[in-house]
């Protein structure tokens, strides 16, 4: 490792890296706005410059690399020089607009600008103007302010595949811009905002809307999608004003979908703010009091094995597990989280986690997708696969429907039929899988929820075995999830009971009358129109499908209205925090229960959300440990059989609405018309 | 403020494929470069994509120039931006250039300038209503020491005086192309009057 | 004088044939397939022992230069790359080369390309030259049917191709790097260096990026012997050179010249004088816009050599010499130029992008006197701002002119403001 001098200190850095990495081991800060650490070195603002002995010019730290005994410098005249030089050419032309930018109070210029800057400007001339541009509903554009660095055009095209950014003209009229007005095409677009270092890229639905430091800030997790990605939500009293990711390597990285990021306007939409009963066929307005004693008359009054639940995608574990508490208690054993009938087997951890984890992917070689589409599924988990492809050497084939993942992807078939030719080993891709240093399997909902999904998770086991893909130090063998609540729900249980019936049997009992009572917690994407007679109780935040349909509604709290404890797609146990209080009357939904259960003299033994996750812990290990990544067993599972030969069907088409609360968004609404026109100018999705 | 200028492509309205005689030259232009390297070829394809199109660049020649080297739209748009020999308007039937850096003005190309625009009646960066001529001025045409230089479609026209314009301007009206090269009369860059070196040429060099 | 017989352009003036046989008849592949016999090392031995310095602009060994790449291939290519984007305001030799002499270029890439183990050489000829892309791509296809490039070039068993690529419209693209992303299809935006083109050029692979003249060069030194080009000229800056001469004299011309010939005697020997005398001279560009202006006082001594021109703080650049008399309007002169560089900077990186516009407007403010003392000393701080502190050189050419125009000029600056200034009381007091 070579040994470099900054500043007088000696510091050890590995080799091949650069000159400004060095500064920044031996702690010395060094200005930047093209650099990022996840982008490739432009070296254009010139912001970095230092001095290197024996180079008669400043050098630009972020591209130079180190050298054995380099002697570097960053604090003589000569680099003052160069960074007040540079500083000042980047606000020639800048409109200096602070007070009115989005920007203003966290721009990498103005805070730079401080420390760097004259503290007068000496251009007399005109200023450039620049005209804003269209990027679509998510990006407001304000170009006039742009600094040239490109980090907008290197994140679409390297990290999100993208080539949909460029710059045109050259000189002092080279412009930032997407090709002729489009919206940019990817389902991370939102992230060109955290990394445009000044206000020409802002949020657009965010405009004017706020100061930073007006804002609340809350460290959650969000729920838009099984990834659990680390978020921060910016709130301002009871309105959630904005959500950021929060670095976290092994999970998002510092990236978030553009879902993630703007459909919590869907927050304030559609909202059930105060409970309501059904009374000769109309929903009325009703008191907390009226609602439990109503729930509690037909709970009571039902056998338990005619009472069913159901748990939504977006549900917290605690509540689902007060839920199963509760209705355990009544002796009821028809409990499913899986409302997409996807035919995942709980008594098995390994069979629907993603094992090698999210981060796991860079050590893969090869890949293959079965029923999944990573892209609308769980962008930050395609952004990873493509990293990978980046780094060369990668493998990645699909069964399945069409991709495009914004990087190659072999299509080796469409269905089960191809499932089996790899399972059987009769596929010359299995040979490819199994020569892989660290193959790995990646298995979507679109393989599972099906009829015959234990039959195809049975196969891709067989396919997992026969190809190495589990191994010494490697389990390559991955579920993709679409649900936030999934693996929580399977986790603890919240899966039909011995004798008790899934989500399929539950609507054939509600159609029969086998089932009278049923408790829809969060659940909206089941089909209503199979509830029959049943009484239904509908628990959550929206008026979406579940409670158009319900006798009953309770209402609930959004996720970021509440603490609550989500499980990812990798088995990463996360807590969402509360960033502003539930709307109304509505309440966090543990307590909603644990109220519910005291009316019906059934009281669950917990007060605190402390306790009850307590409880939870004790009863299910897997939620003891936060943050981390535990090895699940690798073992028999799914269930061996014959397979259907219709194709795979991808679990989402619209990657703009996929609940309840996307499909409140205006933003996302917007989002899902551009890419649905852009779909027909094309003549291809995605 | 100043605004500066909307470098915008246009459509021009009607569908753009290369013909045969330009398919076949695109062929031999991206067989220059090595398997999997033919965006090197795109501004020689922009180029044939120009002419065949009437001296400028539209959206749909654009497109078919990105389709034919399966490149995105993008990387073609910023490419036929940057470089100032690409229009990404129509111009008119002679695109007449004038050379204005300090070596043609030295010697009178700003009288050059003048006499086009008064001979033609537009202003530079303009073309007449006819559309028979825009007028441009360019950067260092590379031909200084017959300076001043006037650049019309392929052809240099050098030490142009204001005094030759109205001929040569009217001469391509006409339909004509005017012979290229000094309208001096001199042997290209060889001083005036004559070759004042290279008079006494062995017919082989060598020790 | 330099000699005819010491001539190596010898159709510069085009007023023979440019064809292959009339190159042959001046000499050109001659015994080419022997001069590659000698083998790499000897090839580039005898240039470095020539002397040649780089005739782009930056004056670089040639023969050092090729001794960069590497002798041995790592499975990557290598490539040879001529830079034909001539549009250095004031030069216009690279020209001549190519539509009078083309076949000394061509062989000059065979030798070159066989001297760094080049698979090929791309020649980036600026798209304005439609004429000479033409002649050149004739010669091009003579010396291919020839058998004199291609497979077995030359009988030499050796394989080399040759391509022209033009440009269209960037003098960015003059600059190595910038060129090279061109030549993949992209904007002429110069790369960061390192790593550099002989470790990772053209499409990453191995690349030596030279000059028309000094790839044109090559096999004339090669056949006539590095002592014969070593021995004309002055140590350090040996050779020949063309030269072209614009501006305010009598007659223009491109010459081919004796490397330190004086100022003085190449203008009034070949160019016809000063217009109006050699008094009546006020300065002279001496290599190309980059370079800073010289007043009169150092012209009536200067020799054309770059170690000289380099004692007064200019530079040879590609020795065009821009001559001005005493009639320039020499703040408009260099103000032009600004103009130019802000016209044609590639907008990459921030000083050169933000720098070059500021200058051109103050110039232009200087131009006309609408502008205090202290707005000089502004102006000279700004072109050190830039200096420097570019990804390229192009910020650095941006600047020299304006510091030389003050450095040389500053009294008649100083003037044209008092002047404006007492037009503007005059108007005030009417």
């Amino acid at each position: 490792m070579p040994k470099v001098t900054v500043d007088g200190t000696e510091v050890e850095i590995q080799a091949g890296s650069t000159v400004l990495q060095a500064c920044e081991v031996a702690g010395v800060e060094i200005p930047r706005f093209c650099y990022h650490e996840r982008l490739s070195i432009a070296g254009n603002c010139r912001m970095c410059l230092v001095e290197v002995e024996k180079s008669p010019k400043p050098v630009a730290s972020c591209a130079m690399p180190v050298n054995e005994g380099m002697v570097i410098k960053t604090d003589t005249p000569m680099v003052h020089k160069a960074r007040k030089g540079v500083m000042e050419m980047l606000l020639i032309n800048h409109p200096l607009d602070c007070p009115i930018c989005d920007q203003g109070g966290e721009c990498d210029l103005q805070d730079q600008a401080l420390g760097y800057g004259f503290d007068k400007s000496r251009y007399e001339e005109n200023k450039r103007a620049v005209k804003d541009k269209d990027f679509g509903p998510l990006i407001e554009t304000h170009m006039t302010r742009c600094i040239h660095c490109t980090r907008c055009i290197r994140f679409s095209t390297e990290v999100a595949g993208v080539p949909d950014i460029g710059a045109i003209g050259r000189g002092e009229h080279m412009e930032i811009t997407t090709y002729l007005d489009a919206a940019v095409g990817s389902e991370m677009s939102g992230n060109v905002i955290d990394l445009c270092p000044v206000g020409a890229l802002t949020s657009k639905p965010y405009a004017f809307v706020a100061r930073p430091w007006e804002l609340k800030k809350t460290e959650s997790i969000d729920v838009m999608d099984a990834v659990g990605s680390n978020i921060r939500i910016d709130a301002r009293g009871p309105e959630v004003l904005r959500v950021l990711p929060r670095l976290n390597e092994d999970v998002n990285e510092e990236w978030i979908s553009d879902k993630t990021r703007f459909a919590y306007d869907g927050l304030k939409r559609q909202r059930l703010d105060r409970p309501y009963l059904r009374e000769n066929g109309k929903l009325r307005e009703a008191s907390w009091d009226e609602v439990f004693l109503a729930v509690s008359a037909k709970l009571k009054s039902t056998a338990g094995d005619k009472i069913a639940a159901i748990a939504g995608d977006l549900v917290d574990a605690e509540s689902m597990y007060a839920l199963k508490e509760l209705l355990g208690s009544l002796g009821a054993k028809s409990l499913d989280c899986r409302q997409d009938g996807a035919k995942l087997d709980a008594t098995s951890r390994a069979s629907y986690i993603f094992n090698s984890g999210i981060a796991g992917i860079e050590q893969a070689d090869v890949v293959l997708l079965i029923g999944s589409n990573p892209r609308f599924e769980a962008p930050i988990v395609n952004a990873r696969l493509r990293k990978r492809y980046l780094m060369g050497g990668f493998k990645i084939a699909s069964v399945g429907p069409a991709l495009d993942l914004s990087f190659p992807v072999e299509s080796l078939g469409a269905g089960p039929q191809t499932l089996g030719d790899l399972a059987a080993g009769k596929h010359g891709f299995a040979e490819t899988l199994k020569a892989a240093k660290n193959p790995m399997i990646i298995v979507g909902q679109g393989a599972l929820a099906r009829a015959d999904g234990a039959a195809v998770l049975a196969a891709a086991r067989k396919l997992a075995d026969a190809a190495g893909v589990v191994k010494d130090g490697w389990n390559g063998f991955n579920v993709l999830h679409t649900a936030a609540a999934r693996v929580g729900g399977l986790d603890l249980g919240f899966v039909p009971g011995q004798g008790g019936k899934d989500v399929a049997g539950i609507l054939e009992g509600a159609q029969s009358g086998a089932i009278e009572v049923v408790y829809l917690l969060g659940a909206d994407e089941i089909d209503n129109s199979k509830l029959g007679k049943a009484f239904v109780i509908y628990q959550g935040h929206h008026g979406d499908a579940g409670a158009h349909r319900a006798d009953v509604i309770l209402p609930g709290a959004a996720y970021t209205e509440k603490d609550g404890t989500y499980v990812n797609t990798e088995g990463r146990v996360q807590r969402a925090k509360r960033a502003a209080f539930p709307l109304g009357e509505a309440r966090e939904d543990w307590k909603i229960i644990r109220a519910l259960s005291q009316v019906i003299g059934k009281t669950l033994p917990f007060d605190t959300i402390q306790q009850l996750r307590a409880k939870l812990a004790a009863a299910h290990p897997t939620f003891a440990t936060l943050d981390a990544l535990a090895p699940a067993a690798w073992g028999a599972f799914g269930q061996e059989g014959a397979m259907d030969g219709a194709a795979f069907r991808a679990p989402i088409t619209n990657f703009y609405m996929t609940d309840p609360i996307s499909r409140s968004s205006v933003t996302m609404a917007k989002c899902a018309e551009v890419q649905s026109s852009r779909a027909k100018d094309t003549g291809t999705h995605g | 403020m100043s605004v500066s200028n909307e470098n915008r492509p246009v459509a021009q309205g009607a569908p753009f494929v290369f013909n045969e005689e330009m398919k076949a030259k695109a062929d031999m232009h991206i067989a220059k470069y090595p398997a999997g390297r033919q965006q090197s070829a795109v501004m020689p394809l922009l180029d044939l994509a120009q002419r065949q199109n009437g001296g400028w660049l539209s959206k749909e020649a654009l497109a078919h120039v990105a389709d034919v080297l399966g490149m995105p739209v993008m990387r073609v748009y910023e490419v036929a931006s940057f470089y100032t020999m690409y229009n990404l308007a129509p111009v008119g039937r002679h695109f007449v250039q004038v050379c204005t850096t300090t070596p043609c003005w030295l010697r009178g190309s700003a009288d050059v300038v003048a006499a086009c625009e008064k001979h033609l009646g537009i202003g530079v960066g303009e073309t007449t209503p006819d559309g028979q001529f825009t007028l441009r001025e360019v950067e260092c045409l590379g031909a200084c020491v017959n300076a001043p230089v006037v650049q019309v479609a392929d052809d240099y026209y050098e030490d142009v005086a204001a005094t030759h314009v109205p001929g040569l301007l009217d001469a391509l009206k006409r339909g004509e192309t005017p012979k290229a090269g000094s309208l001096i009369g001199r042997q290209t860059s060889a001083p005036e009057g004559g070759a004042l070196t290279l008079k006494d040429i062995p017919a082989k060099q060598g020790a | 004088m330099l000699s005819d017989k010491d001539r190596i352009f010898t159709n510069l003036y085009g007023q023979q044939d440019f064809r292959l046989a009339g190159a042959r008849a001046r000499g050109d592949w001659d015994g080419t397939k022997d001069i590659l016999a000698r083998g790499r090392d000897a090839i580039i031995e005898e240039m470095k022992k020539s002397g040649l310095r780089g005739r782009g602009g930056a004056g670089f060994p040639t023969g050092l230069k090729w001794s960069f790449m590497p002798k041995q291939s790592d499975g990557r290519p290598s490539y040879l790359v001529v830079n034909a984007d001539e549009g250095e305001p004031g030069t216009c030799k690279d020209r001549d080369m190519m539509r009078h002499d083309p076949h000394k270029l061509i062989e000059g890439c065979l030798i070159a390309g066989f001297a760094i183990n080049a698979v090929a050489a791309y020649i980036y000829i600026r798209g304005e030259f439609y004429r000479e892309a033409e002649n050149l791509q004739t010669a091009i296809d003579e010396a291919y049917a020839a058998g004199l490039i291609g497979k077995n070039a030359c009988g030499s068993g050796y394989d080399f191709d040759v391509f022209v690529h033009r440009g269209a419209g960037a003098y960015i693209c003059g600059e190595e790097t910038a060129l090279i992303e061109s030549l993949e299809g992209k904007k002429g935006q110069p790369r960061l260096k390192p790593p550099f083109p002989a470790g990772a050029g053209l499409y990453g692979c191995p690349t030596t990026v030279n000059n028309v003249e000094s790839i044109a060069v090559a096999p004339t030194i090669l056949r006539r012997g590095a002592s014969w080009f070593a021995g004309l000229g002055r140590p350090n800056n040996v050779g020949t050179k063309v030269f072209c001469i614009s501006g305010h004299v009598n007659k223009p011309c491109n010459v081919e010249e004796e490397m330190g010939i004086p100022l003085k005697e190449l203008i009034e020997r070949h160019a016809g004088g000063v217009r109006g005398g050699w008094d009546n001279l006020l300065a002279v560009i001496p290599g190309g816009s980059s370079v800073p202006i010289l007043p009169k006082s150092i012209c009536d001594t200067v020799l054309m050599d770059f170690d000289s021109l380099k004692e007064v703080k200019s530079g040879l650049g590609t020795a065009a010499v821009i001559v001005m008399d005493k009639s320039t309007d020499v703040v408009k002169a260099i103000a032009r130029l600004s103009k130019f560089y802000m016209h044609e900077s590639c907008g990459q990186c921030t000083p050169c992008r933000e720098g070059t516009g500021w200058l051109w407007r103050v110039m232009e403010r200087m131009v006309k006197g609408n502008a205090t003392g202290p707005e000089i000393d502004m102006l000279e701080e700004v072109t050190r701002e830039i200096e420097g502190h570019t990804i390229c050189a192009l910020g650095d050419a941006a600047a020299w002119p304006v510091q030389g125009l003050i450095r040389h000029f500053r009294p008649v600056m100083e003037e044209r403001i008092a002047a404006y200034r007492a037009g503007l009381q005059r108007t005030a007091a009417e």
